[in-house]
């Protein structure tokens, strides 16, 4: 298994500079504000395919460059440490088990554009990770890496830490902005995209923490010896963070151009005991639902796209068949009906048909009829919503819709096949 | 209005900063500041006028982010995981030992005021789903016995 990001938090302790440098930690910002111009970082980051690790896997260095090119004074620098995308849980890890490695991607993110100040923005439900960003920055300050004249060079570059409190959609990156100025989190029209018109009005560069944390990586080792890793398409490794009926449970670190089989049966080590494969979610609640046969689906840029698939946040979710499939769908619903933030109409009534035409349907008095008008709204709000959340809400029931229409279909006939759902007048108790 | 808690208030505002855009820290210290996990109308009052912003957009941000609370919690607020990974592990039967153990429904704060129960997204533990935060601390792989020693195990300790 590949480790040049896990590296770092399995074997320094997260708030010793000095086991951090052991590992290489520091390496690439010291080559990157000693030995290289703004623009050569952009090139390198650039030339390396790095593409985000948020979920949206836009190309990490024409993001760079777009807000290099703007000349105001103040340009910000965000790290987006949100993470609220059910089923993820892989920049905890980096947070927790080694927060440097973020922070010196995000001051050589600085360094390249023009950043004035950093904010990390990030969930209040991870206190701990909240409490050791917080350490870390202090540790940094007094070392001589944040602050005043970084390295004793001219650059001078801070880092505030800010909290997200109780809002999946604060993850989307001008909801974040928003959230950042004061205001509840509502996602913005865009354009204009936050690298030419961000936070209050600033040029802004929002990236996810494993985006960093690959940042310093790419630097030491050079564009060139990153792209080694993983496919043509897809430079590196990915974090997954596996849930649900497997083995090993938790966060991996693999090269892109694995197959979704080989991380169920061989990272994860297959299904827990006398379960049966149902269904893998890929890339959290947001994500398509892929049945069994096509588990040789890689995880490669290239490959996902020609399936219609979106890697999304990496998240892994696999369900076997003692999971009510609607019952499934129906908590993934009221996920998205309770963290759509209401702005715009396709995702706001959207969400809220969708949970009553799923109610009908886990009581068993749905009809044909009510399933073509669940099929309409879930593609009006795909086409329609205003922002990411409301447009991937319908992923899992489209897709479910489409490789396990039967399940639906016996559950309008009144006959559940897991027995979860009590039906035709009978009390139900998956609620 | 107490004027302790309206001082209390300001000198929350003076630690954290006075400007609008730090409104959401502000009412999030607030809220850890009480013994009920929650905002009162005289404290959100006072940081409209602390920071300068009306008591309308105040209100808007406390009711917006869902771990603030306008209402009266517990002194442990358990917060249940309803996500579809928790799901898959058979969440519903956690949310119904809970329920059953406290004898109060998910919204409601038990009598003592010792507990209170709440539906959460996920909280990132999906690796032990199904899993709960109770205040600050989360609680993984649960079944109904793990549940009921969880609860009296607090209860011991609040006694
Ligand atoms: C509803 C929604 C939630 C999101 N949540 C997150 C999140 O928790 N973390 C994250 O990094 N990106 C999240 N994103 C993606 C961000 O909008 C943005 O694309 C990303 O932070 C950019 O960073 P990257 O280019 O490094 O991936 C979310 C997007 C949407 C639509
Ligand atoms: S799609 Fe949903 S979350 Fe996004 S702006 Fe519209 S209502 Fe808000
Ligand atoms: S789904 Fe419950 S902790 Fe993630």
């Amino acid at each position: 298994m590949a480790n040049i990001l896990s590296k770092f938090y399995v074997k320094t302790k997260p708030l010793s500079i000095k086991e951090y440098k052991e590992n290489g930690g520091f390496e690439g910002l010291e080559k990157a504000l000693h030995k290289m111009k703004p623009q050569e970082i952009l090139d390198e980051v650039i030339s390396s395919n790095l593409k985000g690790r948020g979920g949206a896997t836009f190309p990490t260095g024409l993001k760079w460059q777009f807000t290099a090119n703007e000349s105001n004074e103040t340009k910000y620098i965000i790290c987006n440490a949100d993470e609220g995308e059910p089923g993820t849980f892989k920049d905890k890890v980096l947070l927790e088990g080694c927060p440097f490695l973020l922070i010196e991607g995000m001051i050589i993110a600085a360094y390249a554009v023009g950043g004035t100040k950093g904010y990390i923005y990030i969930r209040g439900e991870y206190p701990k990770s909240k409490e050791m960003l917080r350490n870390a920055i202090g540790v940094l300050k007094d070392e001589g890496y944040l602050g005043d004249k970084i390295l004793d060079t001219d650059f001078s570059f801070d880092i505030e830490v800010r909290s997200g409190y109780g809002a999946y959609i604060c993850g989307e990156e001008t909801a974040l902005i928003e959230s950042i100025e004061g205001n509840p989190g509502r996602a913005r029209t865009k354009p204009p995209y936050p690298p030419n018109k961000g936070l209050w009005g600033k040029p802004t560069l929002v990236n996810n923490v494993e985006t960093l944390a690959n940042i310093p990586i790419i630097l030491s080792m050079g564009a060139e010896k990153f792209k080694e890793y993983g496919t043509a398409s897809s430079s590196g490794t990915k974090l997954i963070s596996v849930s649900g009926s497997v083995v090993n449970k938790g966060v991996f670190e693999v090269e892109f151009g694995v197959t979704l089989k080989d991380i169920v049966y061989e990272t994860c080590g297959g299904l827990t005991e006398n379960s049966k494969f149902k269904f893998l979610q890929l890339g959290g609640s947001a994500g398509a639902c892929l049945p069994e046969n096509l588990l040789d689906t890689k995880l490669d840029f290239d490959d996902l796209r020609s399936r219609n698939i979106s890697l999304g946040s990496g998240a892994i979710l696999v369900a076997d068949d003692t999971t009510c499939l609607l019952g499934f769908i129906k908590a993934t619903a009221e996920f998205f009906e309770h963290e759509s933030c209401g702005k715009c109409t396709p995702c706001r009534e959207g969400n809220k048909h969708v949970t009553k035409l799923l109610d009908k349907i886990v009581n068993g008095v749905a009809t044909v009829e009510d399933l073509e008008i669940l099929k309409d709204v879930a593609l009006t709000m795909k086409e329609m919503s205003l922002c990411g959340l409301g447009q991937a809400a319908p992923t899992a029931l489209l897709t479910t819709l489409n490789y396990f229409e039967g399940e639906y279909n016996e559950h309008i006939k009144g006959y559940c096949r897991t027995g979860v759902c009590f039906m035709k007048g009978g009390e139900v108790v998956n609620e | 209005m107490c004027i302790v808690l309206e001082d209390k208030t300001m000198e929350i505002i003076d630690n954290v900063g006075n400007t609008p855009d730090k409104l959401l820290e502000v009412l999030i210290a607030v809220q850890e500041s009480s013994e009920e996990n929650y905002i009162s109308e005289e404290q959100l009052v006072s940081v409209s006028k602390g920071l300068g912003v009306t008591l309308s957009k105040a209100y808007g941000v406390a009711t917006f982010y869902s771990m603030l609370s306008l209402k009266q919690r517990g002194k442990y607020v358990i917060q249940l995981c309803n996500s579809a990974p928790c799901y898959v592990n058979k969440a519903f039967e956690i949310i119904r030992a809970f329920e059953e153990n406290l004898g109060i429904k998910v919204g409601e704060v038990t009598d003592d005021g010792l507990f209170s129960l709440e539906f959460v997204s996920c909280i990132g533990a999906c690796h032990m789903a199904p899993a709960v935060k109770i205040n600050d601390e989360v609680f993984g792989n649960l079944d109904r016995f793990k549940v009921k020693s969880i609860l009296e195990e607090i209860i011991r300790r609040e006694r």
